[in-house]
């Protein structure tokens, strides 16, 4: 094994986060490896979201280290910009440009930010289109389109930025019960392609067929990491276990 | 010099006169506010009735007002109600006239907007609990619509204290006349002498209406959640 | 009482002519407050050191005076210290100094709805903060603010009855004049009040229009 395989794609290490000096995230530790997908569990509150918006330089952070291939992303003269388009985000409440159709959503990134041929990304942003079964909404906007649309077309958004590891936070949470499914299959055929993906998540079966790794936190720790079928069988912590116990009637 | 020439423009006499003026200034303005809000307030309430004909009336009555600027309907009723009835009427009841309906209009729509945007299970819930008419406005409805109007209504103050500042043009004798009658005495002593009394009162005027804006951004940012 | 309609069609051409002065002062001073408002709110919103201090005070300057009062302090103070402008010069600067700062409110209040997420969803494709703007921002803030931009253009237009004040042969004037000369007040006061529902009802149904079409036109349906 070569070293450059060895290394983590994504590593956290002692990252401590505050806000108005009040504790939000603490000691947390992690590795991440190109290909895993790590699910992120825990009770409202308890900072996964921010954890990813940390990953994403959106919320700074006071103590610890992100590293992305080895390179820290911490400090000050960090270029987010450029790391950014590195590691694609799709957030909660699905965020397409309004003013834009679906492809001109698309495109910004690819041709404003990383400066490349247009028809190139076109016949990228076609394919992936294709394959979340909206390629006929091309030129729609967003306001035409349903929840469950909205949120793959920001998948693809990000996709086609060709991001080293993707993260997902919350992104069933305000869409209907029955347009879920659509947006979960699509991560998990991304997972099958071996996409490096963070999901933040409270759909419980989706997170133990999906998940390499599960990740509990609660209060800003992390109290467990587990393989999911551990996690979800036998779960070492208390917290974990009345956690998943609120899951099951 | 420049001392000198302050001195001559504001001599305590000057600026008792001024002092004057701004109390027919503040006299206008404070019964026009005054008027314009109570029976704005009754204006509002009529706004939100369910008949389509008064809703309507209501609408035409706000948007005549709003249409057409402040100083033309000061000269409608300074110059043509006088002479169409054939009375005179003083400059300064006119203004008060002027300024109470165009108040009650603006501040009916306020009030209309705070009722309007409770929501509706406000009502519902009050109905529900078996609160009349009287006392679901008396206790569930007019406390939580004072927050909701309150800003507006400051701001609509503002507006009027500013706007008073037009009625020297139907010959009021008011802080801006005032002004202008001391320009008049002291030019020849004092050529700036408009420049410093302009001045004046643009500062007198900010001086009253800055902290009622404040006032109005401070309560909307303290409510809005 | 019976209107006398030779006089009506008499003053015609007088009310045609002042109204055609009134739309130009306002157009100038539209256009002048729409530059002036987004240079400020530029400056707001970059957070430009000291001059957003400058910008702060002239908002607060300009919103609580009233617009007779500037105009009498540039017309008559200001031209003591040597300055000579000319009325029409005048009324556009007052307009502007007034309709600036609320423009200004208006595109910061635009500014200001376009959510977080929306900005945070721009940021994580990588869009440095002037294509956020120019991408992201500001069309979704134009769109926002077009109902005030549109009430404030009719707030200005309203003002410019007062720009007579300052010896301008405007709609006001021209109605005073007659008054005074031919004791034809209702018939002059009718006139005025045509001649200002001509300019200013049009005026409000094409905002509505636009308003609308803006809204929903622009962003699909």
């Amino acid at each position: 094994m070569s070293s450059e395989e060895k290394q983590p794609l994504l590593e956290i290490k002692d990252l401590y986060k505050e806000y108005d000096k009040k504790m939000v995230l603490n000691d947390i530790q992690l590795q991440i490896n190109k290909g895993e997908v790590i699910v992120v569990l825990g009770p409202s509150g308890c900072g996964k979201s921010t954890l990813l918006r940390c990953l994403n330089g959106l919320e700074p952070i006071q103590g610890g280290e992100i590293k992305l291939r080895g390179k820290s992303l911490s400090g000050k003269d960090v270029d987010w910009q450029k790391i950014r388009q590195h590691i694609g985000m799709v957030f909660q409440n699905y965020d397409l440009f309004p003013n834009m159709t679906v492809i001109e959503n698309i495109l910004l990134g690819p041709i404003k930010v990383q400066k490349r041929d247009k028809n190139q990304v076109l016949m990228q942003a076609k394919e992936l289109l294709d394959r979340v079964g909206l390629l006929d909404r091309i030129d729609a906007y967003p306001r035409q389109l349903s929840g469950g649309q909205k949120q793959r077309i920001a998948i693809v958004r990000a996709l086609c930025m060709n991001p080293e590891i993707m993260l997902f936070d919350e992104v069933t949470a305000s869409l209907d019960p029955e347009m879920v499914r659509e947006v979960l299959e699509v991560i998990l055929g991304l997972a099958k392609q071996g996409m490096t993906m963070i999901i933040v998540t409270h759909e419980m079966a989706f997170a133990q067929a999906v998940a390499d790794r599960i990740v509990f936190l609660d209060a800003g720790n992390i109290c467990e990491i587990a393989e999911p079928q551990e996690f979800f069988t036998d779960p070492k912590t208390e917290r974990a276990k009345q956690f998943l116990n609120i899951f099951q009637y | 010099m420049q001392s000198s020439v302050i001195s001559m423009v504001f001599t305590s006499q000057n600026l008792m006169r001024l002092m004057g003026g701004l109390l027919v200034t503040a006299r206008i303005a404070f019964i026009s506010i005054a008027i314009g809000s109570i029976a704005g307030i009754g204006f509002g309430l009529l706004m939100t009735s369910k008949s389509k004909w008064i809703k309507g009336i209501c609408r035409l009555y706000l948007e005549i007002f709003r249409i057409i600027p402040i100083l033309v309907w000061l000269y409608i009723v300074y110059f043509g109600i006088t002479s169409a009835l054939n009375i005179h009427l003083e400059g300064e009841l006119v203004a008060m006239i002027v300024f109470s309906l165009w108040g009650t209009a603006e501040m009916g729509d306020i009030v209309r907007g705070a009722l309007e945007s409770l929501p509706r299970h406000q009502i519902e819930s009050g109905r529900a609990l078996g609160l009349g008419f009287w006392k679901l406005y008396r206790y569930v409805l007019i406390p939580q619509a004072v927050r909701r109007m309150l800003p507006g209504a400051i701001n609509l103050a503002t507006r009027m204290v500013k706007t008073t500042s037009l009625v020297v043009l139907i010959g009021v004798v008011e802080v801006v006349k005032v002004g202008q009658q001391i320009i008049e005495v002291s030019r020849f002593q004092v050529q700036t002498a408009s420049l410093w009394i302009y001045g004046l009162l643009f500062i007198l005027y900010f001086i009253i209406c800055y902290p009622l804006s404040v006032l109005s951004k401070r309560l909307e940012a303290k409510w809005s959640n | 009482m019976s209107i006398n309609w030779d006089f009506i069609i008499n003053s015609i051409p007088l009310y045609e002519k002042a109204a055609w002065l009134t739309l130009k002062l306002a157009f100038w001073g539209i256009l002048i407050s729409l530059v002036i408002g987004l240079i400020c709110s530029v400056i707001q919103y970059f957070k430009i050191r000291i001059l957003r201090s400058i910008v702060g005070a002239y908002i607060e300057l300009s919103r609580n005076t009233p617009l007779l009062i500037q105009l009498y302090f540039l017309y008559f103070g200001l031209t003591k210290l040597g300055l000579t402008l000319s009325e029409n010069t005048c009324a556009i600067i007052g307009l502007s100094f007034l309709g600036g700062s609320y423009m200004s409110e208006a595109f910061r209040g635009g500014i200001e709805a376009v959510s977080k997420s929306q900005i945070e969803s721009g940021l994580s494709l990588g869009l440095s903060k002037i294509q956020l703007a120019r991408y992201v921002i500001l069309p979704q803030a134009f769109s926002f603010s077009i109902s005030s931009i549109g009430a404030n253009c009719i707030f200005l237009l309203k003002e410019t009855s007062i720009v007579g004040a300052i010896a301008i042969l405007d709609l006001m004037n021209v109605t005073k004049d007659l008054i005074g000369m031919y004791y034809q007040t209702f018939e002059s006061l009718l006139m005025l009040v045509i001649a200002y529902l001509i300019i200013l009802l049009p005026m409000s149904f094409l905002l509505t229009w636009l308003e609308r079409k803006v809204r929903y036109a622009e962003f699909g349906n």
